[in-house]
């Protein structure tokens, strides 16, 4: 077995008609096509989707979690940018 | 024996065949993707023997289930192509036979969808599918073996050289094939010749690789006259039923 190893792709699958395309997983493939047919036979063998998409992970751009207290700590303390301060009119469900 | 019974023992010791010789590849795969890739068409392909072999019981009309025509015939009476009991060999080797094979198939399951016969099209029609996967998939690893390093492209144009000489037999027809065809049932496999030849070279030119001239055809799987290679692949296949007669999944 070569000792070479394949780039690695991110791969998003949209499960049905009109919801967005989710990341499910990576997998090893030597180019896009390669990785579009090997997301095929990893992450739809049951049915789990109409649509693949392929991403290189080298390109995957990400923030550095040593940064993660300014990014996401300031939005904790804002509790009214939740839509739950309306009084919900009697009767309406499934608000 | 009726031939349209012959007929589809023909098929479905194919498809049975080579989906066994994949299932040896399950764990041993060049990487794990790949090895879930072929697990899967080892999977379509004994799938396709299942549907089949279900049909010719029928059509057998001896009491005999399809449990029984999967594995408790001799060796001389399965009826597949040399070509699918070849060894799996080194991954080029594995994926040129799938290629000759899908290339074939592909045509033969096309032609089948308007057969007579209703069972037989709409086992068509469902193979086809999965099939033209298979040819896409191998068609795509011979590209890219044959114009890849040099390694992958003197290994894989070996195999070529090596499995060449079993191709001719997918067009291999007799009496039976006479009679199916007669009754619409069955595909004229002469017709489906230059077409072939036609999808396998435009393969081959983007994978940079020719087929040898060496014309020497092997033929004989079709009437059970098998390569060494088919008792032993038997004798794995057919374990648990004679182990354990009648045992059941």
């Amino acid at each position: 077995m070569s000792t070479k190893v394949w780039p690695l792709w991110e791969v998003f699958i949209r499960s049905k008609q009109g919801l967005s395309h989710k990341h499910v997983g990576s997998l090893h493939a030597p180019d896009a096509e390669m990785a579009v047919s090997n997301a095929r036979d990893l992450y739809t063998r049951r049915s789990e989707g109409v649509s693949i998409w392929v991403v290189e992970s080298s390109q995957v751009f990400a923030n550095d979690p040593a940064d993660s207290d300014p990014l996401f700590e300031p939005s904790q303390t804002k509790i009214y940018r939740h839509p739950t301060f309306y009084e919900v009119p009697e009767g309406i469900e499934h608000m | 024996m009726n031939s349209i019974y012959k007929y589809i023992l023909r098929i479905a010791d194919d498809s049975l065949i080579l989906g066994q010789r994949l299932s040896e590849l399950c764990g041993h795969g060049p990487a794990i993707e790949e090895d879930i890739a072929l697990t899967n068409i080892a999977l379509d392909l004994i799938g396709q023997a299942t549907s089949l072999y279900e049909y010719a019981a029928i059509v057998g009309g001896e009491g005999k289930t399809a449990d029984d025509l999967a594995f408790l015939r001799f060796e001389r009476e399965y009826t597949n192509v040399l070509l699918v009991e070849q060894p799996n060999g080194d991954f080029g080797m594995t994926i040129a036979r799938q290629w000759f094979f899908d290339s074939f198939r592909v045509l033969f399951y096309e032609a089948l969808l308007t057969s007579t016969d209703q069972q037989l099209a709409a086992i068509a029609a469902k193979s086809l599918k999965e099939t033209k996967y298979h040819w896409k998939h191998s068609s795509e690893w011979l590209i890219r073996l044959g114009d890849g390093t040099d390694e992958s492209h003197a290994r894989v144009q070996k195999s070529l050289n090596y499995l060449h000489r079993y191709t001719e037999e997918l067009f291999f027809m007799d009496e039976v094939d006479a009679d199916v065809i007669a009754q619409g049932i069955g595909v004229d496999l002469l017709a489906l010749k230059p077409i072939y030849d036609q999808k396998i070279e435009e393969v081959l030119l983007q994978a940079t690789l020719e087929l040898p001239t060496n014309n020497w055809k092997q033929v004989g799987g079709r009437v059970g006259k098998h390569s060494e290679h088919l008792g032993h692949i038997l004798s794995e296949l057919q374990y648990m039923q004679r182990a354990y007669p009648n045992m059941e999944w």
